[in-house]
């Protein structure tokens, strides 16, 4: 069970305490109706489904009821940051290739 | 003789044979009665059942899981694959697949063997076994009784039966289980040599410890060693150490204890066992066991290592054991499991069971050392004591069926891969033999991390560590009393630097170190024929898999020790292979031509030992398993002999019976009570949002498909949800109470799903918006009355509120006063009659329902349940979220345009989705009403319906049967359904064919089937 730092809170709590929401940082489009179809969908349905570090969206709902963003590691599990909503990560898979983490 | 038991000829025989005189950890002034298989023996406190069994000499303890072979004890802990015991004295205490080994015997304990048809002594099955191994080999099952399919589920009855261990029981657990949370700075797993010296070193630098045993005394081995630690005989000082961690306070010493989780960010769960070693059920009070969930900052892992047996022909007759094993029924319970050993090993450790043996004064036969030439400490002192050694030579198979009558050994070449010389049948009743050390590295992997094979130790220890993780002593290869110590504390250290505290006095005690000469790596003992011709060698005891059958497996093309392991099913067990699986990975790797390293290991995922149920859901059992939620009038609707509906966690009351009425009956009596005169709802349940803030009325614009921008104080809309693809998810109605303050209603199962929609919006893409969202569900009550009466009977009960139907009209709310109470009356309907929906703070609720009931009497008023309350919404053709709709329906699928704003500034959730080529295109399923043929028959709710019930298969199917009832007020069923094109095919006829071959005939027609222009709610 994950141990996830809560932005909002400033503490670890215990994963029983969030939902996980699926891919960070996916803007709705400002002009929905000028989208095309093609585009709409890939706003709704596509998400990016990453080995390795991905940035998630997470929703401390038997908390604060805040939604927050993480940066997390599919595969180690290992959460590298949790960040404020409109917040930018500090740690992405190019960063960390790059060595600066 | 010790083969005793099974012999119904054996009249009388001598109780605990098999005990010693003196010794071991055992009170021998407090002997325990117990039984096994319906016969009683006795034992000591201090005993374990497989103690105890073997001290009165009970040989056979099941049958194997697939040849049905007798079986003996085999090993002294949690590796035990044999000793799998059905315990409990009633039928509601019964557990499956105890391990005889780790249960501690109590007075009165009742035991029985889980398997053998019609017993274990006997078992027919074993004839099976006996014709031949050729006939049962891997995936024996699925190639014999695949065919015909269909004639599976009749094999597997009978394959069940034969096979299987312990069963649960039938009757309720009388017993509780708990759990409890900790954080602790550092956790040590296992309290032997190596984890008390962790331990103590981090408790001396003040940090909160948590230090887990499974067995009942902290030790380990130390409780069965012969060394000495700081001059003291180890388990003397084992207290010493045991009595200075129980004076910290931030020390938590758990003993029956065993940690069987390890999850992600050092999340560990312990399964404690609180009572199973007192009685067979718990004392009063007391919970039997206990979950702890631990989060700690540094894990340390001290879980020792398990010996490994050689794998020999006919290694499983009883009288075959671990050396260790051997070594700890005597040292530790005082009971010598056979009058006659042979000892085979591949190193100097197992000498010490033959002088253990040897010591107890029972006659050790030989020693068969797989080494050709052995030097050592501990071997000296063997050929002093006289006994034969036998160098650079295997017991290569095993006389007897039931129990050991030889040994068969032979001299093998110095890798161990051949037989070399002619045999010699050495007479004894217990063959104990050892492999060498398997680091216990199951914790390591549970998060995903692989061990790695280290030649040097001749095992897999655990590969690198994901979380703060350290590991001691025997666990990562670290062997030798002094060695061992010495890595608990450097283990501690590490983490009292992490931790940044300061690092305490620890001295280490001396010890003793024999001299000893390497051991030899041996996974497979050959015999003088090749491994798939020669008698049954087996790797895993528990599930029946042999080196042949591993064999076999790699020849049939499983290459990957993971398919090796699932076609043969090793390491399946309820042991989960913690004896067989370095084996049988080894024999895999040979046979293949590679080296264990290349094969790689498969892992172990958690639990450790089988967890029971109960432990598992804690007090989230019975009425406690799920919330429950109920409304203010809770209490009225049970003393109505209301029958209740779940809805969420809610219970709601569903009709309400008087006597000798059926449920048709009563819902067709409330239903035309409201439609007559006046019915009364709950409609608490219904969730309630109040949002507040100058952008609430822009936040309801966007949420909501239709517009909110002209909506005045006082006044009632109704809305519809949709997700961003077009789709409905929730509907309700949305009240403005002032300027910026507004109270949104959802459907009941929907509240917590909307509210989490409206902070996802707000917060995720409009946080400009300055507007807030409280859920005030549980806030108010909710009393609805219905029907052509209901303002006659408001009218009694509120002075303030003006109920002319001018001023206070449809989709109207008004504040003031009902039944003395302050309110909110909300003019909105869902029965398409006259209704007013009274909102009272919550615990006033009772009291207004109460006095309602009071005025009411003279209209009849009548409380009406859910069933009622669809009914009438289906008279009126309204929808249910969720029946009506599946998450594919628009609203206008729903007929429902009227809904969704055409000239909203901003584009609101779904509008663009329900845009989308496939929402616009003609033949969707639309929502239209039914009304059957023969107007006495009701459709069945889910019911296909199809253009000609006579089209040959497939038949192209239009669309399902969403909501069906029988209306009492029209005197016929009425039905809503999704069907393909269904608003432009009014008067169509349609089938519905059914299951029982009926074929129902039904007219599509308007779902609104009473007053379609809407007359009644608006007098």
């Amino acid at each position: 069970m994950l141990h996830i730092y809560c932005p909002y809170c400033g503490e670890n709590r215990d994963q029983d305490e969030f939902k996980a929401k699926g891919e960070a940082h996916i803007s709705r489009p400002l002009d929905p109706m000028g989208c095309t179809d093609q585009q709409w969908g890939d706003y709704m349905f596509f998400r990016k489904n990453p080995r390795g570090v991905h940035h998630e969206m997470w929703y401390h709902v038997a908390g604060c009821r805040k939604f927050f963003n993480m940066t997390r590691d599919t595969v180690t599990y290992r959460i590298y940051e949790t960040y404020k909503m409109g917040e930018q990560p500090s740690v992405t898979a190019e960063s960390l290739a790059g060595g600066q983490s | 003789m010790s083969t005793v038991s099974s012999k119904k000829s054996a009249s009388r025989k001598v109780a605990q044979s098999n005990r010693l005189t003196r010794g071991g950890r055992i009170n021998r002034n407090k002997p325990l009665k117990f039984s096994y298989n319906g016969k009683t023996y006795e034992g000591f406190e201090g005993d374990t059942l497989a103690s105890a069994l073997l001290a009165n000499g009970v040989d056979i303890i099941g049958r194997s899981f697939k040849y049905s072979r007798p079986r003996g004890i085999f090993a002294a802990g949690a590796e035990e694959p044999n000793a799998i015991m059905q315990l409990g004295a009633t039928e509601a205490t019964q557990i499956p697949n105890v391990r005889a080994t780790q249960q501690e015997l109590f007075d009165g304990l009742v035991s029985n063997s889980v398997n053998g048809w019609p017993n274990a002594d006997t078992d027919l099955m074993s004839y099976i076994g006996k014709a031949g191994g050729k006939m049962m080999p891997p995936g024996f099952y699925y190639k014999t009784f695949m065919y015909p399919e269909s004639m599976w589920m009749t094999y597997e009855k009978y394959i069940r039966k034969a096979a299987g261990l312990g069963r649960a029981p039938a009757e309720w657990d009388p017993d509780t289980y708990d759990k409890m949370n900790h954080h602790c700075d550092v956790l040590v797993v296992g309290a032997g040599p190596a984890g008390l010296m962790a331990a103590l070193t981090a408790a001396r630098a003040g940090a909160r410890v948590i230090i887990a045993d499974e067995q009942q005394e902290f030790g380990g081995s130390l409780l069965h060693s012969a060394d000495t630690i700081g001059g003291l005989p180890a388990a003397e000082w084992v207290k010493g150490i045991v009595t200075e961690l129980q004076r910290y306070e931030d020390v938590l010493l758990l003993s029956r204890a065993t940690v069987n989780g390890y999850h992600d960010h050092n999340f560990l769960t312990i399964h404690e066992r609180r009572t199973d070693h007192l009685t067979d059920r718990a004392p009063l009070n007391m919970s039997r066991q206990r979950m702890h969930k631990v989060r700690a900052e540094w894990v340390i892992l001290a879980t020792g290592a398990h010996e490994r047996p050689l794998v020999y022909a006919n290694n499983d007759v009883p009288g075959n054991m671990l050396a260790s094993a051997v070594s700890t029924y005597i040292r530790r319970y005082g009971v010598v499991p056979g009058n006659k050993l042979v000892l085979m090993t591949t190193n100097d450790d197992a000498y010490q069971t033959a002088l253990d043996w040897k010591l107890a004064g029972r006659d050790v036969v030989a020693i068969v050392d797989t080494r050709a030439n052995p030097t050592g400490a501990l071997i000296e002192e063997a050929r002093k004591l006289g006994i034969r050694l036998i160098p650079g030579s295997a017991v290569i198979d095993v006389e007897g069926g039931k129990r050991v009558h030889g040994a068969v050994c032979c001299s093998i070449d110095a890798t161990g891969s051949k037989v070399t010389s002619g045999k010699e049948v050495l007479t004894c009743d217990t063959i104990a033999s050892s492999g060498g050390w398997s680091p216990v590295v199951h914790l390591s992997c549970h998060t995903g991390s692989r061990p790695v094979w280290n030649d040097e130790i001749i095992g897999f220890v655990p590969g690198a560590a994901k979380e703060q993780r350290l590991c001691a002593g025997a666990v990562h290869g670290v062997y030798g009393l002094g060695k061992v110590l010495e890595d608990g504390v450097n283990a501690a250290q590490q983490a009292v630097a992490a931790l940044k505290l300061n690092q305490p006095e620890v001295e280490l005690p001396s010890t003793f170190e024999p001299v000893k000469s390497p051991a030899m790596a041996l996974f497979y003992v050959p015999h003088v024929k090749p491994v798939s011709r020669a008698p049954k060698q087996f790797v895993d005891l528990q599930n029946d898999v042999t080196a042949g059958g591993i064999a076999l497996a790699t020849r049939e093309g499983f290459e990957s020790i993971e398919h090796v392991k699932r076609y043969t099913a090793m390491g399946f067990g309820t042991d989960q292979g913690k004896l067989g699986n370095i084996n049988g990975m080894a024999i895999a790797a040979m046979t293949m031509g590679k080296t264990i390293a290349e094969t790689g290991t498969t892992i172990f995922r958690p639990n450790y030992t089988p967890v029971t149920f109960g432990a598992v859901a804690g007090r989230d059992a019975g009425h406690l398993f799920d919330v429950k939620r109920f409304t203010a009038m809770h209490k009225w609707h049970v003393e109505q002999g209301a029958e209740f509906e779940d809805v969420g966690q809610w219970k709601r009351p569903w009709y309400y019976p008087k006597a000798g009425e059926s449920m048709h009956d009563a819902v067709n009596r409330e239903s035309k009570a409201v439609r007559d005169s006046v019915g009364i709802l709950d409609a608490s349940t219904l969730g309630k949002i109040d949002i507040q803030g100058p952008g609430a009325r822009e936040f309801l614009n966007r949420i909501y498909t239709n517009a909110w921008a002209k909506l005045d104080v006082g006044k009632c809309r109704y809305g519809l949800m949709c997700h961003e693809d077009g789709m409905v998810f929730d509907d309700g109605v949305t009240s403005c109470l002032g300027d910026n303050h507004f109270l949104m209603t959802t459907t009941t199962g929907g509240a917590a799903g909307v509210m989490e929609w409206l902070e996802l919006w707000h917060q995720t893409e409009w946080p400009e918006l300055e507007v807030y969202f409280t859920s005030v569900t549980d806030h108010w009550s909710t009393l609805t009355i219905s029907g052509p009466n209901s303002r006659k009977l408001l009218a009694e009960l509120t002075s303030d509120i003006d109920l002319d139907k001018d001023t206070f009209k449809f989709m109207d709310w008004r504040a003031g006063t009902v039944a003395g109470v302050p309110a909110r009356v909300f003019r909105i309907s869902f029965t398409g009659e006259l209704s007013y929906e009274i909102n009272v703070q919550a615990n006033y609720g009772l009291h207004v329902w109460e006095k309602l009931f009071e005025h009411g009497a003279k209209y009849n008023l009548t409380p009406y349940g859910t069933e009622t309350m669809h009914v009438l919404r289906a008279e009126k053709g309204f929808i249910i979220v969720g029946q009506d709709t599946d998450g594919s329906v628009t609203p206008f699928d729903l007929n429902m345009g009227w809904a969704v704003g055409k000239n909203k500034p901003f584009s609101f959730l779904g509008q663009r989705g329900m845009q989308r080529e496939d929402c616009v295109r003609d033949n969707r399923k639309q929502l239209v009403g039914l009304k059957c043929s023969d107007s006495s028959v009701v459709l069945p709710e889910g019911a296909q319906l199809v253009d000609n019930p006579k089209h040959p298969v497939p038949v192209p199917m239009l669309g399902h049967v969403t909501s069906s009832y029988y209306s009492p007020n029209l005197g016929h069923g009425v039905a809503m359904a999704l069907i393909k094109g269904g608003l432009s095919r009014m008067g169509d006829k349609v089938y519905a064919p059914l299951r029982d071959g009926r074929v129902i005939e039904a007219e599509i027609c308007s779902s609104v089937f009473l007053d379609p222009k809407g007359e009644r709610q608006n007098v």
